[in-house]
């Protein structure tokens, strides 16, 4: 009877939800953009007023402060642009090597949890516990502290194998000398790498025509072991190590893993594995007994029961906030600041207060971040995605 | 029948084996149940063994607990009188000494207040005002200027009050804000809910020690001539807008939890939106949310030690100062594990009562 347009009309326009909501989000925009203004002018203010430069400009300068290590060739006399690159090379690598770590030793602790031997499920509750509840930054300090205050200068280095050397600069170890068969050794285990998928596929799809299994995981074993150390032999074998030895203050040649990059490795990887812990814990205990006795009573193998039906069901609990947990780690990385380990905010920061240049600097970190936070979340989307309940 | 009954009489009889019940059973299903578990066992123990005693040694039996630092270092143990000695510093930074009883005061209110809050029967409109009460009178108590208090300049606090007082107020204003943020990314208004959205990404995106830089070294300059605010306020401002944003996210899935069909019966009955969220959907869904909230504030607690990083004087700072000094230089890990004891102790006692409070809610619905 009524028609929508005699209601709208009768009411008045403060009463109609319609309308209404159109005052309220002018009026929203509206004070962002004022706030937004009042600070965009002040700062302009105090710029001109203190004689900041603005703009990008700077990362084509000379930065003129050294990085204590870097995975690209660096010196004092390149720019700004080649030392916040470092920057962001050493964070990666902080975080690519301590997301694989965590990875490991949180499933291992997880599991343990779980486990029926008391002692072991009770180490670990305490691990989970204790860990979790204490700040990561005081861990990084008490770790740095042990390898900078209690282990002893690179002259008395505590060597507890040989060509392994543990003191106050690090931990120094033998490595191989280059050699060009190193290189095709890397190719043969990709190689071997692709070789294990196309083989998993290969299986499961002949599993599924025939019902006959294939040993996967002890060839894929075989291959990914076998190739390289095949190629190492064919290559001639090269053995020739470069061991590190005491010249002076310091150790000449070898690998060296400074304290700082150690310290904050150890503490970001104890610290975030005691939360996947937790994680994997309760992914694991998601699946129902239920399911563990329906593949018994199939009489799949203990091995396949975890592989075809536990781990499947229990992964799709655990991965979500699995990737939370490793990109928590990647932005705890940004802690190396305090220790003296040059990541990305710590080389920022020097640039900060060499430039002046706050804003852009911040910018730049905040920036770095979102786009790490944004590649984790569309590799999350993607995977929820593949491995969504597939519904009848 | 009668012999029936004597066999039934005859405990030894209807007993089971010795190795099935008791400390022997126990010990054989959880220790020593088949040879890999008594393997590792065995294992665990010979490291607890070889780990366990030299530990202890040097915690307690070869430790020095009030003595001057050249003891200590003649000693082989821990040297706990780095924290006996400077007790009072690494609680209360740069306070005032003589005035240090009013930090204190301040603590043990708050403690008191947690306390009283902790029993689920006391909550209510009343403990609302007694906590808004508490917080005045703590500010207050660090503040001075009032009541024949003497003022205390803000860069004085530092230490476990200052650490309290960031997470205390950081999750107090946090709170509102994050869920008025929740609100507004539920809300079915385009530009609020893409505000609401760009703000809780961005924020949740970025690592807390950036905020913290923007608070410190770009914040002066987006205030006009002649205004400062004190580094404590920016600080704390820096972690009421980060913790605001994590908040948000966890209120939102309380938001989603909530089933249309309450939506649906608070507009029926014709109440207005505010009534509708103050009076139906917030209360459920906060509800359900107390449990991660709770998380949220334990790491906030813990994320407050990062204003270290930004030359705050809190309880990490007061403690590295101590260690600063050539006195007392190298026992570091005394005095971090001193402190760690006090995060774990704050932080294990409020994610205990998460649990239990979990564990209460879960049987009341």
């Amino acid at each position: 009877m009524n028609s929508p347009d005699l209601t709208r009309s009768a009411v008045p326009f403060w009463n109609d939800p319609d309308k209404r909501a159109v005052v309220y989000q002018i009026l929203a925009l509206g004070m962002v953009g004022l706030l937004g203004y009042y600070l965009f002018s002040n700062t302009l203010a105090n710029l001109e007023r203190q004689s900041i430069a603005t703009g990008f400009g700077f990362m084509d300068k000379e930065a003129a402060f050294e990085i204590g290590e870097s995975p690209i060739p660096y010196s004092a006399a390149h720019t700004y642009a080649r030392a916040l690159l470092v920057g962001v090379l050493n964070t990666l690598k902080v975080s690519f090597i301590g997301i694989i770590f965590t990875v490991l030793l949180g499933t291992f602790v997880g599991i343990a949890r779980l486990s029926g031997n008391w002692l072991l499920a009770k180490l670990s509750g305490i691990y989970i516990e204790v860990l979790q509840d204490i700040p990561v930054l005081l861990q990084l300090f008490f770790w740095y502290t042990i390898f900078y205050e209690i282990l002893p200068s690179p002259r008395q280095a505590v060597s507890p194998f040989a060509g392994v050397f543990l003191s106050n600069r690090g931990l120094v170890f033998a490595v191989p000398h280059y050699h060009p068969v190193y290189a095709l050794m890397g190719i043969a285990f990709l190689a071997a790498w692709a070789g294990v998928f196309l083989l998993r596929k290969w299986a499961r799809r002949r599993q599924e025509r025939t019902g006959r299994l294939f040993p996967v995981i002890r060839v894929s074993l075989l291959m990914v072991l076998g190739l390289p150390i095949g190629v190492w032999i064919v290559g001639g074998a090269p053995l020739s190590m470069s061991v590190p030895a005491l010249t002076g203050f310091n150790f000449k040649g070898g690998m060296n893993i400074s304290p700082e990059f150690a310290a904050l490795l150890l503490g970001l990887v104890l610290y975030t594995s005691a939360f996947v812990a937790e994680i994997v814990r309760a992914g694991i205990q998601s699946v129902s007994h239920g399911q563990t006795e329906a593949a018994m009573a199939i009489g799949l193998r203990p091995g396949q029961i975890l592989n075809l039906v536990i781990l499947p069901q229990a992964l799709r609990v655990i991965i979500p906030p699995l990737t939370s947990q490793m990109l928590n780690l990647t932005k705890n990385s940004s802690l190396a600041v305090a220790i003296g380990y040059p990541d990305f905010v710590s080389v920022a920061n020097t640039t900060i207060n060499q430039t002046g240049q706050a804003i852009e600097g911040v910018a730049l970190i905040m920036i770095v971040y979102l786009c790490f936070s944004l590649l984790t979340s569309l590799f999350m989307n993607w995977y929820n995605k593949k491995m969504a309940l597939v519904e009848r | 029948m009668e012999k029936e009954k004597s066999i039934l009489s005859d405990e030894s009889n209807i007993r089971p084996p010795a190795t099935q019940v008791g400390v022997l059973g126990w010990t054989k299903k959880n220790l020593f149940d088949g040879p890999w578990n008594t393997a590792l066992t065995l294992l665990i123990l010979f490291f607890l063994w070889k780990v366990i005693p030299p530990l202890i040694n040097w915690f307690f039996i070869e430790s020095r607990w009030a003595s001057t630092s050249a003891e200590c270092y003649a000693a082989d143990g821990a040297c706990w009188s780095i924290i006996t000695y400077n007790i009072r510093f690494i609680i209360f930074g740069l306070f005032p000494p003589h005035l240090q009883w009013r930090p204190l005061t301040a603590m043990l209110l708050l403690a008191g207040m947690l306390f009283y809050s902790r029993d689920r029967r006391h909550w209510g409109k009343g403990l609302g005002y007694a906590w808004a009460v508490a917080l005045f009178v703590m500010g207050l108590l660090m503040k001075g200027g009032l009541f024949g208090l003497a003022p205390v300049e803000s860069t004085q606090w530092s230490g476990l009050p200052l650490t309290l007082m960031l997470s205390v107020f950081g999750m107090v204003a946090a709170y509102p804000l994050g869920v008025m943020l929740a609100l507004g990314r539920r809300s079915r208004m385009p530009a609020i809910k893409s505000l609401s959205v760009v703000y809780i990404e961005m924020i949740r995106g970025v690592p807390l020690i950036s905020l913290l830089f923007m608070s410190s070294v770009m914040f002066p300059l987006f205030l006009p001539e002649g205004i400062t605010i004190n580094k404590i306020l920016r600080a704390q401002v820096a972690i009421i807008l980060f913790t605001a944003a994590y908040i948000a996210e966890v209120v939102r899935g309380g938001l989603q939890a909530i089933s249309r069909g309450q939506y649906e019966a608070a507009e029926s009955l014709g109440l207005n939106y505010y009534q509708q969220m103050r009076l139906i959907i917030l209360p459920q869904a906060l509800k359900i949310v107390i449990p991660p909230t709770v998380g949220i504030l334990i790491s906030a607690f813990k994320d407050t030690s990062l204003v270290v990083i930004i030359a705050l004087y809190d309880l990490l700072k007061t403690t590295q100062s101590v260690l600063s000094n050539p006195k007392w230089m190298g026992f570091s890990a005394e005095a971090y594990i001193f402190i760690a004891l006090i995060y774990f102790i704050c932080c294990y006692a409020m994610a205990s009562y998460s649990r239990r409070l979990e564990r209460e809610l879960g049987a009341n619905t």
